[in-house]
C-alpha cells in the first residue's frame, strides 16, 4: 500500500517533469523541432544572448516583475497590518476584495482591466494608446496583492501582539517599533510573498495579453504570439536557465522556511 | 489603533482595479456599440450554450482526475519524513512557476502524431495512436497544468491531520479502508473543495490548452472570448460572455464552499 | 509615610458598551509592591494597561508626579512592564533584548554595556548574553523580562501575571526573587495576578477587584482576616459564608443560636454574611459543641483534611489534623475569634457553601461557575 503511493508519486512527478525534460534538451538541440534530437550544441544559449529582441523581452518582463512585486510588497504588508487592526464586517469586505482576484477567472480579470484601461484611455485622458508598461504595472500589482496578504497575514497572526507594546513600553516610537521589533518577526512572510509576486508577475501571461502594448511586451505574451510558427529553439535555452534560476530561488526559500519552522516548534515548545 | 488606516491604501487600489472594471464588464455587457442599453449581447451569447457546457465539463472532468490522481501523492508528500516532504513539495509546486505556454508545448511535442511517444511506439510498429486534438488530450493538458493547485491545499490540509485520530480509528476497530473513509477522507474536505476550486476556474476559462491540444470540435468559452477581443473585436459580446463565465464560477465557489464552513481555506 | 506617585481618578473603561472598568479610584505608592488581584475579567489587566499607557480610559484622569498623564504615549511613560508572556523579541539575543531600551534612549555604548551587565548580575544570567529567547527555559526567559523592563531604572515596573507561565516550585522561587529585587532596588511594583498565594506572600498591598470595580484595598493580613465582603472572603482562601443576624454589638444569630463576635457598628438585628474560616473550627465530641453535625466526605491534603460537615443541610469545610470517619457524628466550638461578620452585599449567598465541594475546589475561583450549583440548598436555608 505504501509502496503504492511511493510509486504513484513517482508516476505523477514523470508526468509533470517529462515535458520539461523536453524543453531542456530542446535547448541543446541542434534542430527547431522538440520531437526530434539532432545533434548537441551550445548555440540556443548563445543565439538567446545575442538576440536584442528577445534579451529586451526578458528584461521588459524582468523590469516589470521586479517594481511590481516591489510595490505590491510595500502596498501588501501595509494592507496587511491595516486589516490585522480591522474587525466585523469592514475585514469581511477587505478580505472579500482581496479573494475576488484570487478566485476570478484570469481572462476575465485581464479583459476587465483592459476595458477599464481603454475606458479611461478615450474618456478621461483622450487617448486610444494608454496600453502600455503603466498599464501592464497596474495589473501585475493588482493580481499580486492578495498573495503578499495570504503569505504575511499568517506571519502577522504569529506574532506576538505583546511584542509591539513591549517596544513602545521601552522607549520605540510607533514607527520605531515597527521597524525594530514587527519588521523583522514578518520578514519571512515578506519575502515569500515578494518571491511568489515575482515568480507570478515574471510568468502572467493571460492578464499581460489583455493590456501589453506592442511598444512594450513581455516573454510570455512574445512566446504566445509566435506560436504559429515553430518556436525559435533559444527560447528552449531561455526556459532552461529561467528554471535553474527559481529552482535555486525556491530552494533558498525552502531552506529559510525550514529554519524558520525549527525555531517556532522549539520556541512553542518551552512555553 | 490607528493602524487600521494602513489598509486604506489597499481598499482604494483594490475598489479602483478590481471593483470598477467588473462594473465595466457588466455595463459592456448591457450596451451596444454605441453605448444604448441592450440585452441583445446576452441573446448572442446563448448561442453559444453548447460550448459553455462543454468548458463546464471539461473543467469538471479535469477536477475529477485531478482529485483521483493528486490525492494519494498528496498523502504521500504529507506522510513523509520532513527532508523527504520539502523536496517534494518543492518538486510539486515548482512547475507552478515555469511557463505554462513553453511547457504545454512541450507536452505537444511529447503526444503529437509525430511528436516523442508515437516515434518511439512506431519502432515496435505500434501507432501513431491518437494522443491529441480530442476531448482526451485538451482534458489532459488542464490536468497536466492544474495539477499542482489539486495537490497543494490536499497536502495542506492532510500534513495538519494528527495522526493520533489515525490510531484512535484503529484503535476503535477501524481497518485501513474504513479508518481513510470514515476519518481521513471527512476531515480532508476542506482541501478537496479548495483544490477543486482552484482546478475547475482556471481549467473552465482557459483558451491556451485548447487550441494547443485540441480541433476545432473543443473550442472553449476562453477561445470565443479571447476572440472578441483580439479577433472578431466585439467587446459587448466578449463582455457579456466574460460576465457570464464569472457569475458561473462564482456560483460554483459558493455552491462548493457549502461543504466547509472554513472560508479562508477554499482562497488558499 | 511614603509618597504617593500613580493616582487614577473615576478610570472608567468601556470595550464595545461593555464596561470592563467602573469608576476606579486608587493610588500607589512610592516602592510598595502592590498588587491587583481578582479572577480573570475583573479589570486588572486593563487598569495596568491605562498605567502602562496602552488603553486610555474612556473617563476619568490618571496622574503620574501630580501631572495627568492620560495622553502621554507609553514610550514617554516613565513606566516599564513585563509582559504576561514575557514578550521578548524573538530576532534579538538576551543581552540586545535588555539594551533595547536604552538604545532606543541613545545612550553611549560603554554606559549600555555597563547597565545590561549590572542587570544580567542581579538576575542572574551571566554566559546567556549570546542566546536567543527560544533557547532559554520558561524562568530565564521571564529573568530577561525583568531585567529589560529595569535596566531603564523605571519609576514604576508592572508585571502582568509574571508567573503564570511557570511551574509551581519555579513560582515559588521567583517570587522570592523578585520580592528581593523590588526591596534591592526600592521601586514600585505593580502586580497583576489571579493567583491569591502569590498576592499575599508578595505584597505590601493587595487590592482585589472583581467585576470591574475594586472590593478591597488593605494589608494581606487584613484582607485575609477582615474581608469586607462574600467575594473576597472566598477569593482569598477557603471561607464558610452563612447568613446571621446581627442582635447587638458583639452578638450574632445563626443557625438558631447566638454567638459572641467582636464584630459592632451594625444596625439591630440587621442580616449579615458570616464568615468563619475552616482553620479556625475545632471539633470535639457532639455533646459539648455549640453545633452539631455528621461529616459526609473527608480528603485528605498532606498538611490536613479537608473535612466537610453537614450541618443541617449548609456543608461547612473544616480543615483539621484529626481524622474523622465520614459518617462520624460530631460537635464543633467556636471562639469569638474564629466570627468575623460583613455587611450584606451583591455577593451575598452566591460562596461559601461546600455542598458541591470536590476535591479540586482550589480552581474553582471563577464566581460564574459556582453560582448555578448552589442556588437549592441556600434557598432551602432560607426558608427555615
Amino acid at each position: 500500500m505504501k509502496r503504492a503511493g511511493k510509486i504513484w508519486t513517482a508516476i505523477v512527478l514523470l508526468f509533470l517533469y517529462a515535458p520539461m525534460i523536453v524543453l531542456f534538451v530542446g535547448s541543446f538541440n541542434d534542430g527547431r523541432d522538440l520531437s526530434e534530437f539532432e545533434g548537441f550544441t551550445f548555440d540556443n544559449y548563445i543565439d538567446f544572448f545575442e538576440d536584442s529582441d528577445s534579451l529586451r523581452l526578458l528584461a521588459n518582463s524582468l523590469i516589470l516583475a521586479v517594481t511590481s512585486s516591489a510595490i505590491a510588497t510595500v502596498l501588501g504588508t501595509m494592507a496587511t497590518l491595516g486589516i490585522q487592526a480591522l474587525r466585523g464586517r469592514i475585514r469581511k469586505l477587505v478580505m472579500t476584495l482581496t479573494n475576488i482576484p484570487l478566485v476570478n477567472p484570469e481572462i476575465v480579470t485581464g479583459i476587465s482591466l483592459s476595458l477599464l484601461f481603454v475606458f479611461i484611455g478615450r474618456n478621461m485622458l483622450g487617448t486610444e494608446n494608454i496600453l502600455g508598461f503603466g498599464t501592464l504595472l497596474i495589473a501585475h500589482i493588482t493580481f499580486c496583492l492578495p498573495y503578499v496578504i495570504l503569505s504575511v497575514m499568517p506571519k502577522l497572526r504569529q506574532t506576538d501582539p505583546s511584542l509591539m507594546d513591549a517596544a513602545l513600553d521601552l522607549g520605540c516610537t510607533p514607527l520605531q517599533g515597527f521597524f525594530k521589533v514587527l519588521l523583522p518577526q514578518l520578514t519571512p512572510g515578506i519575502i515569500a510573498g515578494a518571491i511568489m509576486s515575482f515568480t507570478m508577475s515574471l510568468d502572467d501571461f493571460v492578464i499581460s495579453y489583455f493590456t501589453y502594448s506592442a511598444e512594450f511586451s513581455t516573454l510570455p505574451v512574445e512566446i504566445y504570439a509566435i506560436v504559429r510558427k515553430p518556436v525559435p529553439p533559444m527560447y528552449y535555452a531561455m526556459f532552461t536557465l529561467l528554471f535553474f534560476i527559481i529552482l535555486f530561488v525556491m530552494i533558498g526559500m525552502n531552506i529559510v522556511q525550514a529554519r524558520d519552522e525549527k525555531r517556532h516548534v522549539r520556541r512553542t515548545k518551552n512555553t | 489603533m490607528k493602524s487600521k488606516f494602513l489598509a486604506g491604501p489597499y481598499m482604494a487600489w483594490m475598489a479602483i482595479f478590481t471593483v470598477v472594471p467588473l462594473v465595466m464588464v457588466a455595463y459592456f455587457a448591457f450596451t451596444a456599440n454605441d453605448g444604448s442599453f441592450t440585452l441583445e449581447n446576452f441573446v448572442n451569447a446563448s448561442e453559444y450554450l453548447p460550448i459553455f457546457l462543454r468548458s463546464i465539463w471539461y473543467a469538471l472532468a479535469a477536477c475529477v482526475i485531478c482529485l483521483f490522481v493528486g490525492y494519494p501523492v498528496a498523502y504521500v508528500i504529507a506522510r513523509s519524513t520532513s527532508n523527504v516532504r520539502r523536496v517534494l513539495y518543492l518538486l510539486v509546486t515548482l512547475p507552478m512557476c515555469m511557463s505554462f505556454l513553453l511547457r504545454t508545448l512541450a507536452l505537444v511535442s511529447l503526444v503529437r502524431d509525430t511528436g516523442i511517444i508515437n516515434n518511439f511506439l512506431g519502432i515496435f510498429g505500434i501507432g501513431p495512436l491518437p494522443l491529441i486534438r480530442n476531448t482526451g488530450s485538451v482534458i489532459m493538458g488542464m490536468v497536466y497544468n492544474y495539477l499542482p493547485y489539486m495537490i497543494m491545499p490536499l497536502y495542506t490540509v492532510i500534513v495538519k491531520l494528527d495522526p493520533r485520530l489515525v490510531e484512535a480509528a484503529q484503535d476503535l476497530g477501524c481497518d485501513s479502508l474504513q479508518t481513510f473513509r470514515r476519518v481521513i477522507l471527512p476531515l480532508s474536505v476542506p482541501g478537496i473543495v479548495s483544490g477543486i476550486t482552484m482546478v475547475f476556474v482556471p481549467a473552465v476559462s482557459t483558451f491556451y490548452i485548447s487550441q494547443r491540444l485540441g480541433s476545432t470540435d473543443n473550442v472553449m468559452v476562453g477561445d470565443i472570448i479571447e476572440r472578441q477581443f483580439k479577433g472578431s473585436y466585439n467587446q459587448n459580446l466578449g463582455a457579456a460572455m466574460s460576465l457570464i463565465l464569472m457569475v458561473l464560477v462564482f456560483i460554483s465557489i459558493g455552491l462548493m464552499n457549502r461543504f466547509t464552513d472554513d472560508e479562508e481555506v477554499s482562497t488558499i | 509615610m511614603s509618597k504617593e506617585l500613580i493616582r487614577l481618578v473615576n478610570c472608567r473603561m468601556d470595550f464595545d458598551g461593555e464596561t470592563v472598568l467602573d469608576s476606579i479610584n486608587i493610588y500607589f505608592n512610592d516602592s510598595e509592591f502592590l498588587t491587583l488581584l481578582g479572577p480573570s475579567g475583573c479589570g486588572k489587566t486593563t487598569t495596568l494597561r491605562i498605567i502602562g499607557g496602552f488603553l486610555q480610559p474612556t473617563s476619568g484622569d490618571v496622574f503620574f508626579d501630580g501631572v495627568r498623564i492620560n495622553d502621554v504615549p507609553p514610550h514617554k511613560r516613565r513606566v516599564n512592564t513585563v509582559f504576561q508572556k514575557y514578550a521578548l523579541f524573538p530576532h534579538l539575543n538576551v543581552y540586545e533584548n535588555i539594551a533595547f531600551g536604552l538604545r532606543i534612549a541613545k545612550l553611549p555604548n560603554k554606559e549600555i554595556d555597563e547597565r545590561v551587565t549590572e542587570m544580567l548580575e542581579i538576575v542572574s544570567l551571566r554566559g546567556f548574553e549570546k542566546r536567543k529567547p527560544d533557547q532559554l527555559s520558561g524562568g530565564q526567559q521571564q529573568r530577561v523580562a525583568i531585567a529589560r523592563a529595569l535596566v531603564n531604572r523605571p519609576k514604576v515596573l508592572l508585571l502582568d501575571e509574571p508567573l503564570g507561565a511557570l511551574d509551581l516550585r519555579l513560582r515559588k522561587d521567583m517570587q522570592n526573587e523578585l520580592k528581593r529585587i523590588q526591596q534591592q532596588l526600592g521601586i514600585t511594583f505593580i502586580y497583576v495576578t489571579h493567583d491569591q498565594e502569590e498576592a499575599l506572600a508578595m505584597s505590601d498591598t493587595v487590592v482585589v477587584m472583581d467585576r470591574g470595580r475594586i472590593q478591597q484595598i488593605g494589608t494581606p493580613e487584613g484582607i485575609y482576616n477582615e474581608p469586607k465582603n462574600a467575594f473576597v472572603a472566598d477569593f482569598i482562601g477557603e471561607s464558610n459564608i452563612l447568613d446571621g443576624i446581627m442582635r447587638a454589638d458583639y452578638v450574632v444569630e445563626f443557625f438558631g443560636r447566638k454567638f459572641r463576635c467582636l464584630d459592632k457598628g451594625f444596625a439591630p438585628n440587621e442580616p449579615v454574611d458570616v464568615v468563619i474560616r475552616p482553620e479556625d473550627v475545632d471539633i470535639v465530641p457532639a455533646d459539648s459543641g455549640h453545633l452539631c453535625g455528621s461529616v459526609t466526605s473527608v480528603t485528605f491534603k498532606g498538611v490536613h483534611y479537608d473535612t466537610i460537615v453537614d450541618f443541617k443541610g449548609f456543608k461547612w469545610l473544616i480543615q483539621t489534623t484529626d481524622y474523622h470517619a465520614p459518617g462520624e457524628y460530631i460537635g464543633i466550638r467556636l471562639t469569638p475569634d474564629d466570627i468575623h461578620v460583613m455587611k450584606k452585599s451583591e455577593y451575598s449567598g452566591m460562596f461559601g457553601d461546600y455542598s458541591s465541594y470536590s476535591a479540586e475546589y482550589d480552581e474553582i475561583n471563577d464566581p460564574d461557575a459556582v453560582i448555578g450549583g448552589e442556588e437549592t440548598p441556600e434557598e432551602a436555608l432560607n426558608e427555615e
